[in-house]
């Protein structure tokens, strides 16, 4: 299968173990090694000026397969994310049929095992997500899933979430919660705010998202099970999830690149791109979680990769569905708005991308230790990336950042000891 | 003189000479709905259409109306929920619209932003008439004239907008243009009907009618959804009680306070019967108002003024 690859002169930046230094990486039989063991031909990728981290993870993304395969499917979901520098993604369970079972997490394992990524699979809290009766959550643990999420609606009754993080303790998988109080949300499209009021679009207060933080981080505390707050985008939560690390409770977090990067001044011409849920917020939030970030209470960045139809998109935005694609975008957009020129910057924002989310699943990539399987994305710090339909091998093209020009992303990817990327180009 | 601008969905599009020629022009179109032969040629040989994608009478009549005393050939397109629902995207009736190579369309639209998504995809003007809560940029213009007209100029008056603030395209619109003519405006709402940030529109913010009341040169009434308050929170019977502008509470006022309203008006809820046809209400010089600004509108952005 995989011979031996010599990844040479670049900078080797492993945030798991706090390593950065410029070395060459060496990988055989799969493996990083600390030599070759034999004698032979070998690989070589000059990385001069180029970064090695570990194969970029993706904790957040919808495949919309089975279901609605005409937006995307798993092979090219994964396509879109190996160009995206991921090696791992984990996928949500809001398919048609939803992952709420043994036989659909296995029929997605099974489709995923022929990508040339690792596609985890989150399985639903509660059957149909209807946040009613729990799923067969033990029945899905069995079969491999990395944790449980209704993720795109939040389970909204207090003692069915309760119940979910109590049952959790059993299966030592973590409750990933889409935390947004439904009620105070209502008909809301976009951030409630001076600019919702100026376009007259009906808001999502920042409460709705934080009330509903509030009650899950109540909850773990009560429960002591380990709870992970997803796509959170304003500082109000932030400000909660801090603070509950500083208490010591199991909570852990992630923010999208779309609320790092962008802010709901960009709606003024409806482009229902801009359309996510939660919705775009304000630069307050948004200087608030890339300080989440820097300061480690965001212990990942997930792209919440959400593809819609065109003809979906190109409705009314009052009507159009929530969400973005992103599995492209997020490294160039996290490095572009977060990262950029700043040495902090640099080791949180690939933590965040690598062993944080590693480490709040449970998963054994994310490192770049001797010994672990060969999962390296080589990125070129200054490649310069336009976000268009020519990029993006998605089969949906709804990307918040289109027309972008964002600087930072992945040429060479490499699988279990395997190119899968070279050049940017797919192999 | 020509307009600057291409289509009219926001009062943002309008520069101050765009405004100014716009009430000075209506106010010589007034004088054609006053001959006996109601009738100009301006317009002859255009097609406007009249595309209505949520119930109205009064804003559809007033613009279709406008474009055939101009002798402009008006088509009525109506539909009502959503795009979704009807199987028909608003692309598809722009693509529609574009290939009967009409000269301008009037839009109404339950979604905000639908005027300008429009506009964007079709060559020919296009006229905001109202797109969900965004804006209604003729029916400023028309009480920009009306209180102009009654009060020799809207710069320095006092004008307070009363009602559901939070859903209201017209208080929107009124906010831009009423704010740019020189207008010192307050909004009198239920806190809860108040959206955030609305001071950032230039206003002053009040929950009590009672306490501006004596200060105003204008009282402006918004029409209250009913089916919004019966599905929402709040009670009519309380928000009469505390916002309707009756008989006792017009008295308080100056007496030269103009009464104004967009309709159709509720009686009983915002305002009292004998306060809507007495002799402060200047409610129906609106409508008729309403009828010489879209002539102008259409004029200005259709005639030969502007080509």
């Amino acid at each position: 299968m995989s011979g031996k690859i010599h990844i040479k002169n670049g900078r080797v930046v492993d945030p798991g173990s706090g390593r950065d230094v410029v070395a060459d990486l060496l990988i055989e039989g799969g493996k990083i090694v600390e030599s070759f063991s034999k004698r032979g031909r070998e690989q070589v990728i000059d990385a001069a000026g180029l970064i090695i981290a570990p194969g970029l993870i993706d904790m957040h993304v919808h495949l919309r397969e089975p279901g609605r395969e005409d937006t995307e499917t798993i092979a090219s979901g994964t396509a879109a994310a190996a160009l995206g520098g991921f090696t791992t993604i984990v996928c949500m369970p809001n398919t048609s049929p939803t992952i709420d079972n043994r036989a659909v997490a296995e029929y997605v394992q099974g489709r995923a095992a022929l990508t040339p990524i690792d596609v985890k699979v989150v399985g639903a809290i509660t059957v149909g997500l209807k946040g009613e009766r729990l799923a067969e959550m033990a029945e899905m643990s069995a079969a491999g899933v990395v944790g449980f999420s209704d993720d795109g609606r939040p389970v909204s009754d207090s003692a069915v979430m309760r119940a979910a993080l109590e049952y959790s303790l059993a299966l030592g998988r973590p409750i990933i919660s889409h935390a947004e109080d439904l009620n105070l949300s209502g008909a809301g499209v976009a951030n409630e705010g001076d600019v919702a009021t100026r376009l007259g679009l009906a808001g999502i207060p920042a409460e709705a998202e934080i009330a509903m933080v509030a009650r899950d981080i109540i909850l773990a505390e009560m429960t002591g099970a380990r709870l992970h707050i997803t796509h959170v985008s304003t500082a109000g939560a932030t400000e909660l999830i801090r603070s509950a690390k500083a208490k010591g409770l199991a909570v852990t977090a992630d923010c999208t690149p779309h609320h790092l990067a962008l802010t709901d001044t960009l709606l003024a011409g409806y482009d229902p791109n801009l359309k996510m849920n939660p919705p775009l917020r304000t630069e307050f939030d948004r200087e608030a979680l890339v300080s989440g970030v820097l300061d480690g209470t965001f212990d990942a960045i997930a792209s919440d990769h959400a593809p819609h139809a065109a003809h979906e998109k190109e409705l009314e935005f009052e009507s159009a569905p929530f969400g973005t694609i992103g599995l492209q975008s997020t490294l160039p957009a996290v490095w572009t708005h977060v990262i950029g020129a700043d040495e902090r910057g640099l080791q949180r924002g690939l933590a965040a991308l690598t062993c944080g989310p590693a480490a709040v699943l449970g998963l054994e990539c994310g490192s770049l230790a001797v010994g672990k399987t060969a999962d390296v994305t080589v990125i070129d710090p200054k490649a310069k990336v336009k976000v268009d339909a020519n990029m993006l091998v998605s089969r949906s093209l709804n990307s918040a950042f289109m027309g972008q020009d964002l600087v930072g992303s992945a040429v060479h990817v490499v699988k279990a000891g395997k190119l899968i990327v070279k050049e940017g180009d797919l192999l | 003189m020509a307009l600057s601008c291409h289509d009219l969905v926001s009062i943002d599009d309008l520069t101050d000479s765009d405004i100014a020629i716009l009430l000075e022009s209506a106010a010589t179109y007034s004088d054609v709905s006053e001959r006996v032969i109601k009738k100009v040629p301006a317009l002859r040989g255009r097609t406007i259409v009249n595309l209505f994608l949520e119930p109205s009478t009064r804003t559809r009549s007033s613009f279709e109306i406008a474009g055939k005393r101009l002798s402009a050939d008006v088509i009525n397109i109506s539909g009502s929920g959503s795009s979704l629902k009807k199987g028909e995207s608003l692309k598809d009736m722009a693509k529609t619209i574009e290939a009967l190579r009409v000269d301008a369309v009037v839009i109404r639209h339950w979604a905000a932003g639908a005027a300008r998504k429009l506009a964007e995809q079709i060559a020919p003007p296009v006229i905001n008439a109202g797109d969900g809560s965004h804006e209604h940029p003729t029916q400023a213009l028309l009480d920009a004239l009306t209180i102009s007209n009654s009060l020799g100029t809207v710069a320095g008056k006092q004008v307070a907008i009363i009602g559901d603030i939070c859903h209201s395209r017209v208080a929107r619109s009124l906010l831009a243009l009423l704010g740019r003519l020189g207008a010192k405006v307050t909004v009198v709402a239920p806190p809860m009907w108040l959206p955030q940030g609305i001071e950032k529109l230039g206003c002053t913010v009040s929950y009590s009618l009672d306490d501006v009341l004596d200060s105003m040169d204008v009282l402006y009434l918004l029409r209250i959804q009913k089916e919004r308050l019966a599905t929402g929170v709040y009670s009519t019977e309380e928000y009469a009680r505390s916002y309707c502008l009756n008989r006792e509470r017009l008295g308080r006022a100056d007496p030269d306070c103009l009464v104004m309203h967009p309709g159709p008006i509720n009686r009983g809820v915002e305002v009292a019967a004998d306060v809507a046809d007495g002799s402060q209400s200047l409610i129906t010089t609106q409508v008729s108002n309403g009828l010489a600004v879209r002539m102008a509108v259409f004029y200005q952005m259709l005639g030969d003024v502007a080509s």
